[in-house]
């Protein structure tokens, strides 16, 4: 079943085939990388546009090196959080990108729905790269190609994903997507961090941390923004890596083969301690870097492919 | 000015129940005459109406119409036009304006400006506090004699639980009421869209539905003991409804409103991050929804107001946590409501009261009504008759209508301002 939209917009919405396909792609792009004949010409003549609204260095990079290992021509637009609270800029920007006649655009962005309304002004084929609360689609493909890699299937797997996710696009992404792939999510936070209606989304609901993680297969953290904690939502830091902290105490009650995972920028000793953090065998935070620019690779061939040949 | 006879129309006075086939004689402004077997009078103009629905001119309770300060979304003049296209003969006009509506001066000045249209009586609101910021009462006895018809903050929350009394107690002294925009602001600081799990899946910031009830419960109790009147503007969920019945069979003086995207839409117009529906409060559930209907139905809400707020596209083309609310309902309000009737939900003339009399009688309003004596504000229209709303092509300068692409059955054919025919123009 060929992918189905010119965008990768979210996660929610792709069917378990769609799924696969991508995944199966990108682990070959995996394999592909780790041999050393990385470069191809699949994106020659090709523009990619890397339209950053926030900072952001990891997933810049790994979009940045897929389109380069690909043959596309990329370019990185950092624009400074301060010039676009003003939306118009938004729309202005897009009309600047048809006329540069951008094929690929990808775009992070502080609001939700940005890469939504952003795609229905501009001619490119377009890829959210994390938007404000929604979704972050391409951090959950790598996140399941890593675990694929590890556990074989995402069928029946018990995943629990742990901290803030109430405002991670992260958990939001690999919610949808893990469940459409048949794995039992579990989310596990304070109820200050847990979103209205979670279960609806289709998630075991913990706010004990030892009884979420326990017999998981999966162990994956979110990181905790500070302003959380300015904001009342956690009343420290201390606090919240005693309750919530993943430290090997924690870790003991899930699978003894579990592995640890973590979307990165990681705050050692907040929500992950760092001898977890660098487990030799069970961390698999290092892999999920290597994933994505496989996984980033797979999704610019995919929409590549529909992009009209010459413009 | 010639008398005019509007001959063969289906007569609606849902202050009288009349629902029945005659004429209406208008002579010098007002009705002379209606009922079945009319003649026309020596020279009289004779408009056949084909069998269409006369009615009293709609009340509208709540507009905004961008001036002062706001006039590259509405002016008084396009809203005038948007009015009478809509059927509205009496606008009642929001204080939150930049500058406010806080003086008395200003407040006369907006009364001459709709006076100068000729073709709606434009009723402003007095500010509940100056320059509606929520903290010092306004001159609520002169603005009062400038022609305020009641206080409000207009799309603001009087947050401050004192403040509150303070209004509802002194506005007792000048037989005035204070409309409150029912939401506990610290609760709703930030949100876009109703807490739930659709705005989860979004990844909006939202507005847990209970801050609608607890303001209103707040609000009901400081009517207990102030003995003031509080008036509930655009009422939206199943528990704020609940508190509003109870008060009402209390005895006290609280009544309460709702627009037309409350009991016509639900939640889900927002999937896709469509901004045209992104309204304050944001649309709630269907069960929502359905109560909304039920309580049109039952007399717990005394009135439909458009709640017209315009927006230009620069406010709405943006991601979804930064456009503006608002909606534009002018041109809507008489279709969208018909649309209940069409869903026998409601009778026709349970539908026009919520429009005409019910909110004149909350005002104190002469119109309202087509009975001998009452001014020549009439609305014609075609109960059946299709057309689609379709943003861009809507009457007067706003077009941001959350009903963008709805079929409607309803149509205004004509609308007269105290005898005189003002749409079509």
């Amino acid at each position: 079943m060929s992918y189905p939209s010119k965008h990768l917009l979210a996660i929610e919405g792709l069917e378990p085939p769609h799924i696969a396909d991508l995944l199966d792609l990108a682990e070959s792009y995996a394999l592909l990388n780790r041999s050393g004949k990385t470069q191809r010409d699949l994106l020659k003549g090709r523009t990619l546009i890397n339209l950053f609204f926030e900072d952001s260095t990891r997933t810049r990079t790994s979009f940045e090196l897929a389109g380069k290992r690909l043959g596309a021509d990329v370019i990185n637009m950092s624009v400074s959080t301060s010039s676009v609270n003003k939306g118009e800029t938004l729309l202005d920007t897009a009309s600047t990108l048809n006329a540069m006649q951008c094929d690929l655009l990808v775009i992070r962005h502080a609001q939700s729905g940005a890469p939504a309304l952003l795609s229905q002004k501009v001619d490119a084929a377009v890829i959210n790269a994390g938007d404000g609360t929604h979704e972050h689609p391409t951090q959950a493909l790598l996140d399941a190609l890593t675990i694929r890699r590890h556990k074989g299937s995402l069928q029946g797997l018990v995943v629990a994903i742990c901290g803030d996710i109430a405002h991670s696009r992260v958990a939001r992404s690999n919610i949808h997507l893990l469940t459409t792939m048949g794995s039992r999510v579990r989310v596990v936070g304070p109820p200050t961090l847990i979103p209205a209606d979670a279960a609806r989304l289709g998630v075991e609901v913990f706010h004990d941390m030892k009884a979420g993680l326990k017999d998981a297969d999966v162990v994956m953290m979110l990181r905790l923004q500070r302003e959380r904690m300015s904001g009342g939502l956690v009343p420290s830091a201390r606090e919240f890596f005693r309750f919530y902290g993943l430290d090997a105490e924690k870790l003991a009650v899930a699978k003894p083969d579990s592995i640890v995972m973590h979307p990165g920028p990681m705050n050692r000793g907040v929500e992950i301690d760092s001898a977890i953090a660098d487990h030799p065998t069970r961390s698999v935070i290092g892999e999920q870097v290597e994933m994505g620019v496989a996984c980033r690779m797979a999704v610019l061939d995919v929409l590549a492919r529909r992009l009209p040949r010459n413009r | 000015m010639r008398d005019l006879l509007i001959t063969n129309a289906r007569l609606l006075d849902p202050a009288s129940g009349l629902d029945g086939p005659g004429a209406l004689l208008v002579r010098d402004g007002v009705i002379a005459d209606l009922g079945p077997g009319l003649t026309a009078p020596e020279g009289a103009e004779v408009l056949d109406a084909a069998g269409c629905c006369l009615a009293p001119g709609l009340v509208d309770l709540r507009a905004n119409v961008g001036e002062p300060g706001s006039e590259h979304r509405e002016s008084i003049a396009s809203a005038a036009a948007a009015a009478a296209a809509g059927g509205i003969t009496t606008l009642c006009v929001l204080p939150d304006t930049d500058p406010a509506l806080d003086d008395p001066a200003l407040l006369s000045f907006m009364v001459r400006r709709g006076e100068a249209t000729g073709s709606v009586s434009l009723l402003p609101y007095g500010a509940a506090t100056a320059g509606c910021a929520g903290k010092e009462l306004a001159e609520f006895g002169l603005l009062r004699e400038a022609g305020a018809i009641a206080f409000t903050d207009g799309a603001k929350a009087i947050g401050n639980a004192r403040t509150m009394r303070l209004a509802l107690s002194y506005a007792r002294a000048f037989g005035a009421f204070v409309v409150q925009h029912p939401e506990e602001p610290t609760l709703a600081a930030g949100g876009a869209a109703t807490e739930g799990e659709l705005a989860t899946r979004l990844g909006l910031p939202a507005i847990p539905p209970a801050a609608e009830a607890m303001m209103v419960a707040r609000d009901i109790a400081l009517a207990r003991i102030t003995g003031g009147h509080v008036h509930f503007a655009h009422v939206s969920t199943i528990a704020a409804l609940d508190l509003i019945r109870a008060a009402k069979a209390e005895g006290l003086q609280v009544t309460a409103d709702t627009a037309p995207p409350y009991f016509d839409l639900n939640e889900t117009a927002i999937g896709d991050y469509r901004t045209y529906a992104k309204l304050s409060p944001p649309l709630r559930t269907e069960a929502d929804r359905q109560a909304i209907v039920a309580a049109l139905k039952d007399g717990t809400l005394d009135a439909i107001a458009s709640d017209h707020q315009p927006r230009d596209a620069d406010d709405k083309r943006l991601p979804f946590a930064q456009a503006e609310a608002g909606g534009a309902g002018l041109a809507t309000l008489l279709g969208v409501t018909l649309a209940r009737v069409h869903g026998g939900d409601l009778t026709m003339l349970e539908a026009l009261a919520l429009l005409t009399c019910k909110p004149a009688a909350l005002l104190g309003l002469p119109v309202g009504r087509l009975a001998k004596g009452a001014p020549a504000d009439l609305v014609l229209f075609h109960p059946d008759r299709g057309w689609k709303v379709e943003a861009g092509k809507l009457p007067g300068k706003a077009q941001n209508s959350p009903f963008d692409g709805r079929a409607l059955e309803g149509r205004v054919f004509g609308t007269w301002k105290a005898g005189r025919r003002v749409f079509p123009a």
